[in-house]
């Protein structure tokens, strides 16, 4: 009567948990980072092996739980207990062995299973054609080198979308240029971490176009929460046009010139880079194509020209903490280098 | 044994023998200059409770910053620097002092002794870390004043270099923290010695080794796992300030330097650590459940073992914090393996428990209730780190809430647990009266549903891919419903907190007389007057068995006639 109840407990309690497991998937969004919704082989193989050990640690908690919810239950001090107190009983060798050698096989099951996992992940053969992107980590944004197509971008990574007739991987070099990051996005890969004179690798083959979310998963300094990261998984034409553009320089626009002037002359041009001009710093953002972007300041706001003339003339307002310095722009000259900026598609 | 440590009680605690005519200042002194192991066992423990509340204050405020998205209650910098202050506190402000609070008050008691080894070196150690603390809240105050927070470190606990640089941590907020963290780890290694010193020469007649109770064997395990693990933290410190003052390259990337040396550092302290941390809990429940349930405990030797095991594999667990270095396939897999094997060891742990709870007359008391929540925590605690331990899942959940969720599964779903059981269950040893058993069954109640609502739920944020350390967040990621409730479960347990400091204040005054032994327990420290005298025991006990209050109360079925 009672291991019934207590079974019907466990019943209930497993139900619940499974309740709550559906209910989070339910409450995410289609722009929800969710490990639960893998979309690329990484993602996919953790996924899988998850599964296997949520199965074998959630039957040892049904046990284990189970076991002490009825010692609980049962052994409760009760009135109709007989004087004097309970039979001591110090210890059983053979139980205690039992309950060692069980764990240990467990163990082995768990570590031969994960071992292969690791190794079919991070030792993967790199297929010739996969696509190199380096990535570099700044306090607070993402800087993405495609060294095959000589093109530089910033915050948004654009990849091609991998299906088993043209089978596309794309393996990124990452580092940093200054503190510790990581790279992390949830439906694609595990992360990675970005760390100075240190080079690590990873890999991902997303079978489905789209947008992919993330942001860096390790403290980086006071604007960490705002180094959001977006990976633009293209169909194969659209990456090609893509890096297509990307590989321009800018056409030069002289119903800007105004706007380029304040740009190279008021240190603008110290930081970033607009290929095809002065402008060739290096600690900022390439801004050659930042019109191409959905984003500015690494996700911080929306790429409207009002947000853009807001950031340019006082960061803090997005992002305080970062380290673009406003530059004392008066209104006629913040005019003047949006409306160039704006030209950069 | 010698009465040394008597002589020297009597010498310089001026409260025993004018503790009736003494005025409020000499009081103070008394407890400033004291050297008695149960005095300076209060102090640290109030000094705990203390922090307790603060490191709590600064969750809940970062708690109401993330209750919804794009919240404009903390800053950036301030949230940065209260969840480094939460984390610095929690881990050695609260945890340490705690268990130190409490290996000073019993385990002199538990093995008959008359203090410490070394209560010189004990007082000593007790204000350096007091002061540690001291030094590292100043920086609220020392750098730019409180407006905005002060100047306080904002690197987060486990401070990676190269953020802790000067170049990217200008002023002196990571000097407070460095220094603060080297003076009290001198004070930490200090009662570390002293413990062990104790517990190795100041057993009473017959109290061999394996007659210790389970909390002594463990305080005396936790201590030499102290010594091996603050002493490479105290050197990393000491490497940090050389790198920020005197020119060195240890950690200075941009010079050839590696910020993987500090990460090494950092967990082959932090790692352990843990275990530091969670062993004493151990400890207070392996005292509490046997008491409660009316049996001794289940598989004595092998509980002991279990803990000297876990303290030596815990050394070798290090990296499992590292899966995403970018360490080699090889590396992976080893720790991965050698943080798996530390399941085995607390697997028996949780066995025996439950072994001793079998067949036993359970009594839900507060501190048993206390310890019921530690089990079944501590249960999903461990299972969840056996998820964390397969490297690549790790990949996924490595700096997310669902490793928030895992860790305080176990610093608050286990050891905070202990340390309520424990209180409660000490309490009248060290006042003469009992805590209030309603207020303290509303304690347990709120904080176990506030503890639930808000650790549970961070498990799925993590899943759902928020990491760590983030002022705020996207509206559009699915995470504002689950953390508005982890929000409201951090409400509930301050509420249960509040609870238990207004019952620690006021029993002290109205709490019901206790007695020597309100517990029916059956270790020494219940053997002697509560609040026992200065000198613990008139006469040094002699033991002859691991119970011997038990064997007292049983004459006629001693435990010494079933122990080998």
């Amino acid at each position: 009567m009672q291991t019934r109840r207590a079974l019907r407990l466990i019943r209930r309690s497993s139900a619940a948990a499974c309740l709550l497991l559906a209910s989070s998937m339910l409450i995410a969004q289609g722009t929800t980072p969710s490990t639960l919704a893998p979309a690329s082989t990484p993602a996919h193989q953790i996924f899988d092996l998850s599964i296997f050990v949520v199965a074998i640690t959630g039957g040892i908690f049904v046990v284990v739980g189970g076991l002490l919810a009825i010692a609980l239950y049962r052994f409760r001090a009760q009135k109709t207990d007989p004087a004097g107190e309970p039979a001591q009983i110090y210890g059983s060798t053979q139980i205690e062995l039992a309950w060692t050698v069980i764990p240990i096989l467990i163990v082995v099951v768990l570590f031969l299973t994960t071992a292969r996992i690791i190794f079919a992940i991070q030792d993967a053969p790199k297929p010739k054609a996969a696509l190199d992107v380096t990535v570099i980590g700044h306090q607070f944004w993402w800087e993405f080198r495609y060294p095959k197509y000589g093109v530089i971008t910033a915050n948004e990574l654009h990849i091609p979308v991998s299906s088993d007739s043209v089978p596309e991987a794309t393996f990124l070099k990452l580092t940093s240029a200054d503190v510790n990051h990581s790279f992390w996005i949830p439906q694609l890969a595990g992360k990675t971490d970005l760390i100075a004179n240190h080079v690590n690798t990873m890999w991902m083959d997303p079978r489905t176009p789209g947008l992919y979310l993330g942001q860096c998963a390790q403290f980086c300094g006071s604007q960490h929460a705002m180094m959001l990261l977006r990976v633009y998984v293209d169909t194969p034409e659209q990456f090609d046009a893509w890096i297509k553009s990307q590989a321009q320089p800018t056409q030069q626009n002289p119903a800007v010139e105004a706007g380029r002037k304040v740009f190279e002359r008021q240190a603008c041009m110290n930081c970033h880079t607009v290929s095809g001009t002065a402008a060739t710093g290096r600690f900022g953002p390439d801004l050659t194509h930042v019109m191409s972007r959905t984003t500015l300041a690494s996700g911080a706001m929306d790429n409207t020209p009002a947000n853009l003339r807001q950031w340019i003339k006082s960061p803090d307002t997005f992002k305080r903490g970062a380290l673009m310095p406003a530059m004392q722009l008066n209104d006629e000259q913040l005019d003047q280098v949006t409306a160039y900026l704006e030209t950069l598609k | 044994m010698s009465d040394y440590p008597l002589s020297v009680s009597h010498v310089i605690d001026p409260s025993t023998s004018t503790s009736e005519r003494s005025t409020l200042l000499e009081k103070l002194h008394g407890w400033v200059v004291t050297v008695d192991h149960k005095r300076l066992g209060i102090l640290y423990i109030l000094y705990s409770t203390f922090f307790l509340l603060v490191a709590g204050a600064e969750a809940l405020a970062m708690r109401i910053q993330l209750a919804y998205p794009h919240a404009h209650v903390l800053s950036a910098q301030v949230y940065n620097r209260f969840f480094t202050m939460h984390g610095t506190t929690m881990v050695f402000l609260v945890g340490m002092p705690f268990l130190f609070g409490f290996a000073n008050y019993i385990v002199p008691l538990q093995i008959g002794a008359r203090d410490m080894a070394f209560p010189r070196l004990n007082a000593f150690s007790f204000w350096m870390t007091a002061f540690g603390g001291l030094l590292l809240y100043y920086s609220f105050l020392g750098g730019a004043g409180l407006y905005g927070v002060g100047n306080a470190p904002d690197v987060g606990w486990f401070a990676y270099a190269p953020l802790t640089a000067r170049s990217f941590s200008p002023g002196h907020a990571t000097d407070y923290w460095a220094l603060a963290l080297i003076v009290s780890g001198f004070g930490t290694l200090g009662t570390a010695i002293n413990i062990v010193a104790t517990v190795i020469s100041m057993r009473c007649k017959g109290m061999t080794l394996m007659r210790m109770p389970l909390f002594t064997w463990l305080l005396l395990v936790v201590s030499m796992l102290t010594l091996v693990t603050i002493t490479p933290l105290t050197a990393a410190q000491f490497m940090l300030l050389i790198d920020r003052y005197l020119g060195g390259h240890f950690f200075d990337t941009q010079a050839g330097g590696s910020s993987l040396i500090w990460i090494h550092f950092f967990w082959i302290f932090g790692h352990p650590e843990v275990y530091v941390l969670v062993l004493p809990a151990f400890a207070i429940a392996n005292d509490i459940i046997p008491v409660f349930c009316r049996k001794a405990i289940f598989g004595y030797p092998a509980m002991v073992a279990a803990s000297v095991a876990i303290m030596f594999v815990s050394l070798s667990v290090w990296a499992h914090h590292m899966f995403t270095v970018g360490m080699t396939s090889v590396s992976n897999a080893f720790f991965t393996l050698s943080t798996m094997l530390v399941g085995v060891p607390t697997g028996i742990k949780i066995f025996n428990w439950i072994a001793t709870l079998w067949g036993g007359r359970i009594r839900f008391t507060t501190p048993m209730l206390f310890c019921i929540g530690f089990l079944f925590q501590f249960l999903i605690a461990g299972l969840t780190g056996i998820m964390l331990s397969v490297s690549p899942w790790d990949w996924q959940l490595h700096n997310s809430y669902f490793v928030i969720a895992h860790f305080h599964y176990v610093l608050v779903g286990a050891i905070v647990f202990c340390i309520f059981a424990g209180i409660y269950y000490w309490y009248p040893k060290a006042t003469g009266r009992l805590l209030n058993e309603t207020l303290g069954k509303w304690h347990f109640w709120l904080f176990i549903i506030g503890f639930h609502i808000t650790f549970d739920t961070m498990h799925f944020l993590g899943l759902l891919g928020m990491p760590r350390s983030i002022y705020t967040y996207q509206p559009d990621r699915g995470w504002n419903f689950l953390n508005l409730l982890v929000s409201i479960g951090g409400m509930i347990q301050g509420i249960a907190v509040l609870i238990f400091a207004y019952n620690f204040i006021v029993s002290y005054w109205r709490g019901e007389v206790a007695g020597d032994d309100p517990w029916d327990a059956w270790t020494l420290e219940w053997a002697t007057s509560s609040p026992p005298p200065v000198y613990n025991f008139e006469e040094e006990p002699d033991v002859h068995s691991r119970r011997p209050l038990w064997d007292l109360k049983h004459p006629d079925d001693p435990d010494w006639e079933y122990e080998s």
